[in-house]
């Protein structure tokens, strides 16, 4: 049994392709039923968001299910497989589970430590839940995975800080003026700049937007776009009287605010606080301004460095987070082994209990006049000389690390020992119940 | 008995301080939540110490220096306590909690037995005086503070040096709010407190006001935050300055308290 991760992302396929292979949240209920039918598969889970489209899957033979994963994923979104093949990537085993646990940890994500993927992982984990084509492990591995993604979110920083120029700006205006809301912006001049950092102030919660250029016309289109108000290039110090946060990305020459009308107009702004953003280069706004009182005064390169101290940190935390994955790999691993081993050792127990109870019933039925004291050593001693034999192959089959290894290790003990077992295939949940008692012990011991 | 009490009181501050500090370097939320609770059973031992001490005095504890600081403390814990629940400003025990720590500390290097009392200091009006005064001058501890932290969080802004206390620190709105706040709250406080005294002074020695330098620097300090509040609501005096003004004020109020006879 193989757990399978199949699917490409924004580091290994072109937008174009993404978007041909994604699913829209409509068509997962079909699809998830549809590969439910796919007799290689017994458990799957899609996940598709815009950066990635990945297809989790169990199957008995790895080979045959990622053959038909690649043919379902053609069929679905007709495209031929030969389009993307090059893009898909496959994991599994050992490195499947490290990778669905480094997606949920933001850790494989555009921008490391994002909040999103895990809500997007947990939804789509829902819907194969909800279709039941999610089984046992599935189950286990994603419930693990949002317990992986839990534990680097509290145990590193690697979520907290601003790593974009627009972002840490945001953060930087809260640290001013505690919230947003019910705060205005002024823009001067225009460009892609400016409108991003408008964008991200405007998703921060900004009240207001003010717009306004030597050219009023671009305010008025400008101000549209964000359902702001225009201001005339005369009426620059209105603008800049009402305004909290200013952000100036005009391609004049020589600085269009200068230091002593700035103090002039925070002596009308009665001190209220203003945090300027100066994009332009040459630079916009006279940098003495910064030594006014109140006034708070950033360029792009002061952002530029915050973010790139922030990433610097986000990439010390990122470490932290890949240790932490590993040590969780390492334990998923452990029990999803034991799901294998657990018919085996079952059988073997049992074939030496009762090569154990055979003899002790001959050697009872020869000494008819042992007391009951000398039949319960003999049989405590029996059954410590069968759990020593025991003990050190079957835990040396649980600290195997390598797949092929513990499969070949069961197959042996299978044949030398003739054990009545057809395969290490465990089918828990759809199976008795009995091997599943016995498998939650062994499950309780590994983990 | 109640000097027992008092060193639990203080045990549990300094327990809470330490606390607040490692908030301060982890940033686990759960250590906030920790120390505010400590906090809250050192300030529940501190009056129970003062009850005990009531009940052994037979007068209310605010007759000498020792009882003085002992109940400064206590109302500055008193403040943090209510603007902890209020305001949620996570870094402020780290600064008002080890202030009112120092005053405890004070305390217990000072001659402690409950002892006989001058009669000026039994009457009626002293304890009000004392209440009013103390209060009032908690609350601008409060703004002290703040005030400290604004001038920090302020100068690491200006200079672009975001960082690790940046991010610890509170937003310059939340802090100047705060000290708006102390001061509307705290200058009636200390008005009556003044008031208080004077009538005090009327029963104990015969004149309501008699310039001694206790009471001329309870009016320097009085005017200070009068002015500071002018300032603010005609001018918009707030930000940097009014931090620091809350400086000064505190400095003045210590000053009267203690560097005065």
């Amino acid at each position: 049994m193989e757990l399978i991760v199949l699917g490409l992302n924004h580091k290994t396929a072109p937008i174009e392709i993404r978007e041909c292979l994604a699913f829209k949240s409509e068509d997962i209920e079909k699809a998830l039923a549809h590969a439910r039918t796919l007799p290689s598969l017994k458990e799957n889970m899609i996940l598709s968001t815009c950066n990635r489209v990945e297809l989790y899957a169990v199957g008995r033979q790895a080979e045959k299910a990622i053959s038909d994963l690649k043919s379902f994923l053609s069929q679905f979104h007709h495209l031929p497989l030969r389009r993307f093949e090059d893009s898909l990537y496959v994991h599994t085993g050992h490195e499947a589970v490290q990778h669905i646990f480094r997606v949920a940890s933001s850790l494989d994500s555009m921008v490391i430590g994002e909040p999103q993927i895990l809500g997007q992982i947990k939804e789509a984990y829902e819907m194969a839940a909800g279709g039941k084509t999610s089984g046992l492990v599935l189950h286990r591995l994603l419930h693990r995975a949002f317990h992986v993604a839990k534990r680097v979110r509290t145990e590193t920083r690697i979520g907290n800080r601003a790593t974009s120029v627009s972002s840490v700006a945001v953060e930087l205006a809260r640290k001013i003026f505690e919230t947003l809301e019910e705060k205005a912006v002024l823009l001067i001049g225009a460009g892609e700049m400016c409108e991003l950092a408008a964008q991200h102030l405007i998703s921060g919660g900004v009240g207001q937007v003010l717009v306004t250029n030597r050219t009023y016309e671009r305010a008025l289109s400008l101000a549209e776009k964000f359902k702001g108000t225009a201001v005339p290039f005369e009426e620059i110090y209105q603008g800049l009287g009402s305004a909290d946060i200013v952000i100036s990305a005009t391609d004049a020459r020589k600085p269009i605010l200068e230091h002593d009308q700035i103090a002039r107009i925070m002596k009308g702004r009665k001190q209220r606080p203003i945090f300027f953003i100066d994009i332009a280069d040459p630079r916009n706004i006279d940098p003495r301004v910064n030594d006014l009182e109140n006034v708070y005064l950033y360029n792009i390169d002061h952002l530029q460095k915050v973010a790139n101290d922030n990433i610097q940190g986000r990439e010390e935390e990122a470490r932290k987070a890949e240790a932490i994955v590993q040590q969780e790999v390492v334990r998923f691993v452990g029990w999803y082994r034991s799901l294998g081993f657990t018919p085996t050792i079952v059988a073997l127990r049992n074939k030496f209990e009762e090569i154990r109870q055979g003899e002790m019933e001959k050697i009872l039925s020869r000494l008819p006049n042992l007391s009951d004291r000398e039949k319960n050593s003999l049989d405590a001693l029996t059954a410590a000389i069968v759990n020593k034999i025991l003990h050190d192959p079957l835990s040396l089959l649980k600290r195997v690390k390598e797949d092929g290894i513990a499969d070949f290790y069961l197959d042996t003990i299978q044949t030398l020992f003739q054990l009545p077992v057809a395969s290490p295939d465990a089918s828990p949940g759809k199976d008795d119940e009995n091997p599943s008692e016995q498998k939650e012990k062994i499950e309780d011991e590994a983990l | 008995m109640n000097i027992l009490l008092f060193k639990f009181g203080s045990v549990f501050y300094f327990l809470g301080t330490i606390t607040y500090l490692s908030y301060i370097l982890a940033l686990k939320e759960a250590l906030s939540r920790i120390a505010a609770k400590v906090i809250l059973i050192g300030f529940a031992l501190h009056t129970l110490a003062f009850i005990a001490r009531y009940a052994e005095a037979g007068h209310m504890p605010v007759t000498n220096l020792y009882e003085s600081l002992s109940f400064f403390a206590w109302a500055i814990i008193g403040v943090f306590l209510v603007i902890n629940q209020k305001y949620k400003v996570k870094v402020l025990g780290a600064f008002l909690v080890p202030l009112a720590l120092i005053f405890m500390i004070s305390g217990l290097s000072l001659p402690q037995e409950i002892v006989p009392v001058a009669p000026a200091l039994i009457t009626f009006w002293h304890p009000f005086h004392v209440f009013f005064a103390f209060l009032g001058d908690a609350i601008f501890a409060l703004a002290f503070c703040c005030g400290v932290m604004y001038l920090i969080q302020d100068r690491l802004l200006k200079s672009q040096s975001v960082g690790a206390i940046t991010r610890r620190l509170p937003s310059l709105k939340v802090l100047d709010d705060l000290n708006y706040q102390s001061l509307i709250f705290g200058f009636p406080l200390l008005t009556l407190g003044i008031i208080t005294g004077a009538i005090w002074a009327e029963y104990a020695w015969g004149r309501y006001w008699g310039w001694d330098p206790k009471e001329t620097w309870s009016l320097i300090t009085w005017f200070l935050y009068a002015a500071l509040l002018h300032q603010r609501l005609a001018i918009g005096w707030r930000g940097r300055r009014a931090a620091i003004m809350a400086i000064v004020g505190f400095s003045a109020i210590l000053f009267t308290f203690l560097g005065v006879p």
